[in-house]
């Protein structure tokens, strides 16, 4: 749905070749372009307008660089701009000097705070903390028991609470009392969801505060809201003084327009982004990758960095070599295979990719990972010497290999070809796909999955 | 027997007073604002139709559908048809009543009972809630109710629902958490056809509409529902949180690709929730809107009438 914004920036820029100057009337269109790209974001609208005037202030008048082309010379400055609301740097969660530090979680009704305080207290576990968890809403049905269970999937500590206690007062100061006793140092209160004009809840959420003194009161927020997004945490941040926002279920389409109009109303700081339904899918919020996002150009940055994390770097250098000269083999196929089966879910790594250039058509892949363990499995039916030399795999080989790995023949002879052409196409371009130049990379679309059966 | 999806067709004499009340905040975004926009204003103008659009937009219509909005006031206004700002409201809830209407249609007639429901939706939606409330509904109006369970996946789901079934005198079908999704699926309409059931409503765990496999596992849903009962599931619900921005056509794209969804339920409505994205989906994709969620309690979900909708929303 989304088309990419420098895309449509080009389009809109190639009349432009030959001026000097970005001036008012050939920024025009762009500008709209801009807009409407971030208000699909669901960025707020007063908020667009006010980047967009700025946009335009700074844009005007720069001259037209030769190294970059107008479209990309406007979307540094938009993004730049978005970097300055979204903040430069990553926020920190505060903790008290005198433990347990008390986190309060807020949110409206069906945002994520429930699995957001599970995620946290596993994150802060893994971060040298100690948390205890508890939940005090006593409204919606179930609510305890579904945080009971996650704590117990996290293996995390949770306040249960006495059966006289029923009130969400009572069991926060219980809870606190017990994690101070314990030795607990983070107390995590996962509250009722509400609406911020709800204000006999409201005023429960102010008395929570008043009684346990809170360093931290996270905004849980859903990616997905729309315009609304600002009323809900301003009405939040007026009552209570929120001091950070979680914003959740960005593992999806959603381009979190949201997290700029929050940060612009609250002026609070984005902490972290809940990016999966496992309970280690929460990460540190990064302003910038967030900017890339927001302007449908992809999440460069982290795949970058998640593909340097699986991708082991002595074998990438064994791998550069063996490209170089030619000596690349099944085998080497194979690791390629279980090095990207290491990066994780593949939807959500190509989520991150910009859809630009040839990349583009990669959205319209269908990665499945059942695949990459058919293609794996089919190589392991291989004897070493098929492997080093696949031109030996004659048709009783391929019959043998397909009934060893439970494939067919026809399976078998795609992924020869397919290894065949992969072979050719990597001794084309130097550096390659384990090396560190990802930026340069250029891959046929669908590689290596455009031939593979079962599509 | 012949019985239409939802039962009876008659509507509760304080439908449009409740719903007025649950839209409230809605008409306050919207109306208000646009009346805010029109006033002291005597001719259109380039500055009213930037302030027209905004408040559009505010509302989570969208940029296209605005745009079509704006484009239909400009050509009035070339046409003559439309000479001062006076008429301009008039206009724009005609066309917002026009977009709702086009998508309208009457549910699935079910030739023989159970109706199976399937109820679907992006995590956090409201699904479960929803369910709560259309069994009350249902057994409010004398209708048997079974309740599947089939968000395996959540943590006390299964509970959750089960605390509505109790409420609401509907039995519920459950395995352990972790069960195959299609298999209590199978099992409660199974169940439900046996006793003769009136309505099998079926939860589902919540999903983002990019995740391939668990979209997948609602297409294996939807066929297990049709080999017990050809036809069935009569009716996918796709439940929409009314605060649901542009992601919204999103997540009704692709849960109708996958699952064949038949009409939306815009859950929480009230608060300050928009909403307008339901225009949105309606325009783009031909979505009737079923039913709206106006609050906690099991009465307050709504069946959805675009006229006494947008009635509720220009007249106070």
């Amino acid at each position: 749905m989304f088309d990419n914004l420098s895309e449509k920036l080009q389009r809109v820029f190639k009349s432009l070749r030959g001026e000097g100057k970005l001036s008012a009337e050939n920024m025009e269109g762009a500008l709209r372009e801009i807009r409407m790209a971030l208000l699909e974001a669901d960025v707020n609208f007063k908020v667009v307008k006010q980047l967009i005037e700025n946009i335009k202030v700074k844009a005007m008048g720069e001259e037209v660089l030769t190294a970059l082309s107008p479209a990309q010379q406007v979307i540094k400055i938009v993004h730049e701009e978005l970097i300055k609301i979204l903040g430069s740097h990553e926020s920190k969660l505060r903790f008290a000097n005198e433990p347990p530090s008390v986190f309060l979680i807020v949110g409206l009704q069906g945002s994520g705070k429930t699995t957001s305080a599970g995620k946290l207290a596993r994150w802060l576990s893994r971060n040298g903390h100690r948390p205890m968890l508890v939940s005090v809403d006593v409204y919606r049905p179930a609510a305890r028991e579904q945080l009971k269970v996650i704590a117990r999937e996290v293996g995390q500590t949770l306040y249960e609470g006495a059966p006289e206690e029923t009130q969400p007062l009572e069991l926060a100061r219980s809870a606190r009392r017990e994690s101070a006793n314990t030795g607990r140092d983070v107390l995590l209160v996962d509250t009722a969801g509400r609406l911020h004009i709800d204000d006999q809840l409201m005023t429960e959420l102010q008395q929570l505060k008043e009684q346990l003194n809170p360093v931290e009161i996270l905004f849980v927020a859903d990616a997905m809201t729309g315009q609304d997004a600002v009323k809900s945490a301003d009405e939040f941040h007026k009552r209570l003084g929120i001091t950070g926002v979680i914003l959740t279920k960005m593992d999806g389409d959603a381009r979190g327009g949201a997290a700029l109009s929050i940060r612009h109303v609250t002026g609070q700081p984005l902490k972290f982004i809940g990016v999966g339904e496992k309970f280690d899918a929460l990460e540190p919020f990064h302003p910038d990758r967030a900017a890339s996002r927001i302007l449908g150009m992809g999440d460069m940055l982290s795949f970058i960095e998640k593909a340097e994390e699986a991708i082991d770097k002595k074998k990438a250098v064994e791998m550069q070599r063996k490209l170089i000269e030619n000596d690349f083999t099944l085998e080497d196929f194979r690791d390629q295979m279980r090095q990207i089966r290491k990066l994780g879910p593949l939807e959500s790594l190509l989520g991150m990719m910009p859809k630009v250039g040839i990349l583009k058509d990669l959205k319209d892949v269908k990665v499945d990972e059942k695949e990459i363990n058919r293609v794996v499995a089919i190589i392991d039916s291989m004897t070493p010497r098929e492997r080093d030399n696949h031109m030996i795999v004659n048709g009783s080989r391929r019959r043998r290999i397909a009934k060893g790995s439970g494939t067919s023949v026809q399976e078998v002879n795609q992924l020869l070809k397919q290894y065949a052409q992969a072979k050719k196409m990597m001794k084309s371009f130097s550096g390659g796909f384990m090396g560190r130049k990802l930026g340069k990379m250029k891959l046929p679309a669908g590689f290596p999955f455009g031939d593979l059966p079962g599509r | 027997m012949i019985q239409t999806l939802f039962g009876s067709v008659e509507q509760e004499p304080s439908l449009l007073e409740r719903l007025k009340s649950g839209v409230e905040k809605t008409r306050a975004g919207l109306v208000s604002a646009l009346e805010d926009a029109l006033q002291g204003k005597k001719e259109i103008d380039a500055e009213l139709l930037d302030e027209l659009e905004s408040t559009l937009i505010a509302a989570d219509i969208g940029v296209r559908t605005t745009d079509e909005i704006l484009e239909r006031i400009r050509q009035s206004v070339e046409r003559r048809q439309l000479g001062d700002a006076a008429g301009l409201k008039g206009l724009i809830r005609e066309q917002l009543l026009e977009i709702l209407q086009a998508s309208e249609r009457a549910p699935a007639r079910v030739a023989e009972p159970p109706a199976v429901i399937l109820v679907v939706g992006v995590n956090g939606s409201g699904k479960t809630t929803t369910i709560g409330k259309l069994a009350q509904r249902f057994r409010n109006e004398g209708r048997s109710v079974l309740l599947c369970a089939a968000d395996t996946f959540r943590a006390a789901a299964i509970e959750q629902l089960e605390i509505w079934g109790q409420r609401a005198g509907a039995e519920v079908i459950r395995q352990p958490g972790g069960s195959d999704p299609s298999a209590v699926l199978f099992d409660a309409v199974q169940a439900a056809r046996a006793r003769k059931m009136d309505y099998v409503i079926v939860d589902t765990a919540g999903r983002l509409q990019t995740k391939e496999n668990l979209m997948a596992e609602l297409q294996k849903m939807t066929r297990t529902a049709a080999k017990v009962i050809p036809g069935a599931p009569h009716e996918v619900l796709l439940v929409l949180d009314a605060t649901t921005g542009q992601n919204g056509l999103e997540q009704a794209r692709k849960f109708t690709e996958t699952s064949g969804v038949t009409g939306i339920v815009l859950a929480k409505l009230d608060g300050t929730a928009k909403g307008g994205i339901v225009v949105a989906i309606a325009r783009e994709l031909n979505l009737p809107i079923r039913y709206v969620g106006v609050g906690e309690k099991a009465e307050d979900l709504l069946p959805f009438d675009a006229e006494k909708f947008i009635e509720s929303l220009f007249e106070t």
